[in-house]
């Protein structure tokens, strides 16, 4: 059975949203956190760790308030298939990254 | 003709045909918000060194829109508690906060943007830049005809890249004046619109497309707010199925801004 499907109490809703917000917050100030520290030299180790952050964040939101976490078995198949064309999107923008014609890049 | 499994689940599918129809929507829109961070990838790291900006958006106002959108798709969530429960006042308060949330989160994004439009570089003919707010263009100002003057609420630096990392101490540290410039003097001169750099660009193209989204969200939000909820008084399972779809695309447009955000107002 699907969350939705499930009996539901708005108590204990208000008390996931609460708990979730306040996450959200948390992580929200640890983003800005990280951008504002000097951790390193140049912005890749910041950046993974922002994203890494996010990441836990969107977790949240899909996993709890989209009831993703107890979700029938089609979106989840729906979702595997969207994670393996959003890679493969993100993997040929990063294999093109150096894909410049002979002569053409500027660095 | 009844339109089937609208309310009951399909058997094959074990889902109402709205929901599996909005995942397939929202897995194809996860795919074109894809498309403009692969851009956005592209142009970031093609960029030529020390010429991405750091630092060009109000990182307090992204802040405060990130908790907007976090309490909405908190005041979703509630209102489709509340059908289930069947507390109808309930949800018509929680859905009247998301539609106010929503509407604050876009009052915000127009702000920014207004800020972004009014910001002016001028390029000076003896090689400086002029960078700042517009604070008046005199009456007779025509840059073809190169008559009269503006005045910018800025600084005058001497390379563009200068002005690439405002997070740099010297930016931070940098004093802003009044800067009134000739036509006579000026080489060129544009606004920190989408056709400024590629960095806009994919600002304004990426938060432009997402705000588009927040206000689709809220206008079927407000129809089943306000005209659409007549359907609670005769089949309220059905409204309540409704909710639901519309507030999973709400979550999906509040996970988009979750990497909006840091994407381009934290790296």
């Amino acid at each position: 059975m699907s969350e939705s499907e499930k009996p539901v109490s708005l108590q204990s809703y208000i008390r996931l949203c609460g708990v979730v917000f306040v996450v959200v917050l948390c992580t929200t100030t640890g983003m800005i956190a990280t951008s504002f520290a000097h951790i390193g030299e140049g912005w890749t180790l910041k950046v993974a760790l922002i994203l890494a952050i996010a990441v836990v964040n969107a977790f949240l939101v899909a996993g709890y308030l989209m009831h993703l976490l107890s979700e029938k078995k089609l979106i989840y198949t729906v979702l595997v298939f969207t994670v393996f064309f959003f890679i493969g999107l993100m993997g040929l923008t990063l294999w093109a990254m150096n894909d410049f014609p002979t002569g053409t890049a500027v660095h | 003709m009844e339109i089937p499994y609208t309310i009951e689940s399909r058997p094959d599918t074990g889902l109402y045909n709205a929901k599996l129809g909005i995942w397939l929507f929202l897995a194809s829109e996860v795919m074109l918000f894809g498309g403009l961070f692969s851009a956005y990838v592209l142009l970031r790291v093609g960029a030529e060194p020390g010429m991405w900006p750091h630092g060009w958006l109000n990182v307090t106002l992204g802040t405060v829109n990130t908790l907007l959108l976090a309490l909405s798709a908190i005041t979703t969530l509630l209102a489709w508690a509340a059908c289930k429960v069947r507390d109808f006042t309930k949800f018509k308060i929680f859905h009247a906060c998301t539609i106010l949330l929503a509407l604050t989160f876009l009052g915000i994004k127009s702000y920014e943007y207004h800020d972004k439009l009014i910001h002016y570089e001028i390029k000076l003919n003896n090689g400086t830049f002029a960078d700042g707010h517009l604070v008046e263009k005199s009456k007779d100002f025509d840059l073809a005809k190169k008559t009269g003057t503006v005045t910018l609420h800025g600084r005058i630096v001497q390379a563009e890249k200068e002005l690439m990392d405002l997070r740099a101490p010297a930016a931070q540290t940098a004093k802003l004046d009044e800067v009134t410039v000739a036509a006579t003097d000026i080489k060129s001169m544009g606004n920190y619109g989408p056709r400024h750099n590629t960095f806009t660009a994919i600002y304004f193209t990426l938060t432009g497309l997402h705000a588009l989204h927040i206000l689709g969200g809220t206008l079927v939000i407000f129809y089943l707010w306000g005209p659409g909820s007549r359907m609670w008084k005769t089949d309220p399972e059905r409204f309540t199925n409704r909710i639901e779809v519309s507030g999973l695309f709400w979550h999906f447009v509040d996970l988009v801004w979750i990497f909006l955000f840091p994407v381009l107002y934290l790296t």
